[in-house]
């Protein structure tokens, strides 16, 4: 409970400072009158179009990422499983981006969340089926790399065929996740597909925990392992999509934030969902203020921040697993 | 792709040595007489210099233009370019139209450029016009890379007596903002900064210091609050870039202030079209100064 | 009244039959050894009549839906899988989760039932220790006390004194007997003839898929039937001490 008081606590401040950090250099009594009190003028414009959406959406973000990748890594039974690493986020681009440049997502706004969901769910799939239900690290490593691939050079075809001359130097958004620019549109967008999938993810605690055993005697145990995977998929898929289709693919959140709260949590997997998505809220917010401390007017993608964090864990989290072996 | 050019050309060395050496002669002959004759075969690589050299060239000396001045999206004399053969400023097919000059942009691939050299071909650079009086300038270039300087001068006098009479007192200066894809907005000692001005608008960027080709994030233009937020037109097929220009705050801004202008072909080179770029954009202001009264 | 009453069950993999037309029952306070060479089908049958595999003919088991079942039969699996590093009792408080509500926190049984689970695998020093950084047996061991924890009227497990230490082995066997004794079932595959002789008070005994023995220790285990079944000689006598029974010799 102490866990979840202080992470919840994390959360909320970094949620103000994220609130108060911004080119614009308004103070910060100025910047929260204007976001509550709504006169219409400039200051208000910026706090409630720009910085507020910015901010819901990293902890949508963030938190969805988090309890992606605890879930996934439950059912896996393997801490390499995430979103980011194995391709998920990356397929989930990848129909982002087709929505987008067929005309699909001017013609009917849900388009874009919906067909991100389709990427996000046959890259779960994918990786599901080539891992097998427990996934060993080497076969979901080259799941990962395959789907990883594959979906970045789709991505990147369909950016290069497109008639905008923007769009081929759009890559690097969808590969690395940016919340720039974002709006309120976006936050309902995200939001009611988020919301199922929270649900669907929220439920799985319980099997997760079984599955410590082994699928025999979960399913003994009285787990329907059906319902349980059916469940991962749908849940994984609609955060995943969702959060991709608004602000590109961020990686490395679902690995890096389950492993740091895996010990704090005494390793319980349902435990781990929910301190993972509190968690991940706390990540992107850090990395997405570290954005814009660092090099404000560049635009540095969100992805970058979060991978100069994750690869060292990740090699670290690699090293562990060999001398494990050993 | 500098390095797979480079490997492309090692690999094809003995091909290139023959053509280089082909080249070399046909170039020594042809390029005496460029240095003193006129041009009779000029490719131009470079959206800018494709319509200054259309609106000097004689007849049948511009051989071939690039692609994108046959897109009206970006250029604003499609219809002659559509009558002229169309490149792709690749080198091997700018070769092949054996062109006696080659006029390119600062902003051409430079290894188009140098490999043009290498086999012979004179090339001109154009640099891009950061001003008015930068298109004076280009204009007289042109003429003279051409061998048709009567016909620069006369363009020239033309253009000074139109901006001239664009030129007026203007009382209140609405203030504005340039705002293109992904956030980038023109400051002072820019080409479209000095057509806002010029149409009696106050660049609002650039009194916050921002100048040539820098980003403005979104809360910056908010608090800036400009009279007006004139943006880019966009391109078909959705980007992520423009969608900024959507954005809940620069809707509500051009919403608020009524006038939305829009960049277009005329803003984005150097060419006498920017005269026409002005003339709009002033009319634009005096609607805006119209409303607000 | 029997716990568990299987009829005819029958298993094929890809073409060829690994059990066949298996049928019996078990009623309440039995400790019943599954015995047989490698490959006879112990796994496959207790796997089947739990309803993790896909069967032909009866079981009692299979007739429930998941969550009843979970509540009438705990089953160990062979493989000891401790996927993250939990603590000890966490993972016996596993067995608990068929008695949870979906949303609902281990209340104070759950609680009562966890500890006498430790305290009878002799596990309450180490109870907060980290699960996967015990040794095998203890392991073992713990994942015995996860099925105990689970209280159901049968118990159901694997080889669950494969790699234990010798007092281990015989203490296991010890708490098996002492969970008949509270009036539940349960049904143990053993290597250990010798073990399954002294402490089972009913043996199966399976080859090549059949079930072809199944009676009190001393009919089971006669001398020309283990010859044929196991390929082994053996000395098994009724001592002052209880039954031993002591392989010998490979005969085949």
């Amino acid at each position: 409970m102490r866990v979840f008081a202080g992470l919840s606590a994390l959360v909320a401040c970094l949620f103000v400072a994220s609130l108060l950090i911004g080119p614009a250099g308004i103070g910060p009594g100025e910047s929260l009158a204007a976001l509550v009190a709504g006169d219409r003028g400039p200051l208000t414009l910026v706090m409630r179009e720009i910085r507020l959406p910015r901010a819901i959406l990293a902890v949508m973000i963030g938190g969805s990422l988090g309890l992606a990748g605890a879930a996934m890594q439950g059912y896996l039974r393997n801490p390499l499983a995430e979103p980011g690493l194995i391709g998920v986020s990356g397929s989930a681009a990848l129909g982002a981006v087709l929505a987008i440049h067929t005309g699909a997502a001017v013609a009917f706004a849900l388009a874009l969340p919906m067909a991100a969901l389709v990427g996000a769910g046959l890259g779960v799939l994918i990786v599901m089926a080539l891992a097998g239900p427990r996934g060993t690290s080497l076969t979901l490593i080259l799941a990962g790399v395959a789907v990883s691939a594959l979906a970045a050079a789709l991505t990147s075809l369909v950016l290069n065929l497109s008639p905008n001359p923007f769009a081929a130097n759009e890559i690097i958004f969808w590969m690395m996740g940016s919340l720039a620019d974002r709006s309120m549109t976006h936050v309902w967008l995200a939001l009611p597909f988020m919301a199922v999938g929270w649900l669907l993810l929220s439920r799985l605690g319980r099997g997760l925990d079984a599955l410590t055993l082994g699928e025999d005697a979960a399913q003994a145990l009285g787990i329907r392992l059906t319902h349980l995977r059916l469940g991962l998929v749908g849940g994984v898929t609609c955060v995943v999509g969702a959060g991709t289709a608004v602000a590109g693919a961020i990686g490395f959140v679902g690995l890096v934030v389950p492993h740091i709260l895996r010990p704090v949590v005494g390793a319980h997997p349902s435990q781990l969902l929910w301190a993972s998505a509190l968690g991940g809220a706390a990540m992107v917010l850090t990395a997405d203020i570290a954005v814009r401390m660092i090099l404000p007017e560049r635009d540095l993608k969100l992805g970058v921040v979060t991978a100069i964090i994750g690869a060292p864990l990740f090699l670290h989290l690699i090293l562990k697993l060999r001398q494990e072996r050993i | 792709m500098p390095p797979a050019i480079r490997h492309s050309t090692s690999a094809s060395m003995r091909t290139g040595k023959i053509l280089a050496i082909c080249a070399a002669a046909w170039g020594a002959m042809t390029h005496q007489a460029a240095a003193t004759e006129v041009p009779k075969r000029v490719v131009s690589m470079n959206l800018c210099t494709d319509q200054l050299a259309m609106m000097l060239a004689g007849q049948g000396q511009l051989h071939s233009v690039s692609y994108i001045a046959a897109d009206p999206r970006a250029s604003a004399m499609v219809e002659e370019a559509r009558a002229l053969r169309l490149n792709h400023g690749l080198a091997e097919e700018i070769y092949l139209m054996q062109p006696d000059l080659v006029i390119a942009g600062a902003f051409s691939t430079r290894a188009t450029v140098a490999m043009l050299r290498r086999l012979g071909i004179p090339v001109v650079v154009f640099e891009p016009a950061y001003s008015l009086a930068d298109v004076r300038d280009r204009i007289l270039h042109m003429g003279d890379v051409l061998g048709r300087s009567a016909e620069a001068e006369a363009m020239v006098a033309d253009f000074d007596l139109r901006l001239a009479a664009l030129q007026q007192d203007v009382q209140t200066r609405p203030r504005a903002v340039l705002y293109y894809a992904n956030g980038y907005t023109s400051g002072d000692q820019t080409l479209a900064g000095e057509i806002l001005t010029v149409a009696g608008f106050d660049n609002a960027a650039a009194d916050r210091g921002y100048g040539a080709g820098m980003k403005m994030p979104l809360e910056v233009l908010a608090v800036t609050n400009p009279d007006a937020v004139i943006t880019s037109q966009p391109y078909p097929g959705a980007s992520r870039s423009e969608e900024v220009l959507a954005h809940p705050v620069v809707r509500n801004l051009r919403a608020v202030k009524g006038a939305a202008s829009i960049t277009d072909h005329d803003w984005i080179c150097g060419t006498p079209f920017v005269l026409r770029a002005i003339e709009r954009l002033a009319q634009d202001r005096e609607t805006l100064s119209g409303g607000a009264e | 009244m029997s716990v568990l009453d299987v009829q005819n069950l029958s298993v094929s993999r890809r073409g060829r039959a690994v059990l066949r037309d298996v049928s019996f029952s078990m009623g309440v306070g039995e400790l019943v050894g599954l015995i047989g060479p490698n490959g006879a089908g112990k796994t496959t049958l207790m796997r089947a009549a739990l309803g993790l595999l896909s069967c032909t003919g009866q079981s009692s088991l299979t007739a429930l839906p998941e969550a009843a079942r979970a509540k009438h039969a705990a089953w160990l699996p062979q493989a000891r899988e401790i996927a993250w590093p939990v603590s000890v009792e966490t993972v016996v408080m596993l067995g608990r989760i068929p008695h949870l509500s979906s949303v609902q926190n281990p209340t104070e049984t759950d609680r009562a039932a966890v500890d006498a689970a430790l305290a009878q695998m002799d596990l309450s020093h180490m109870r907060t220790r980290a699960a996967t950084h015990l040794s095998g047996g203890e392991q073992a061991r713990v994942l015995i006390a996860r099925t105990i924890a689970q209280n159901t009227p049968l118990l159901m497990a694997d080889e669950p004194v494969a790699g234990l230490d010798p007092a281990h082995q015989i203490a296991t066997m010890q708490s098996f007997k002492a969970l008949t004794a509270q009036g539940k079932s349960c049904l143990v595959s053993l290597h250990d003839l010798g073990l399954a002789a002294r402490h089972c008070t009913r043996i199966l005994m399976l080859d090549q898929g059949q079930l072809v023995a199944d009676g009190p220790p001393t009919e089971v285990l006669a001398q020309d039937r283990v010859k044929a079944v196991f390929g082994i000689s053996a000395w098994y006598q009724d001592t002052d001490q209880g039954p031993v029974f002591q392989p010998l010799d490979v005969v085949r």
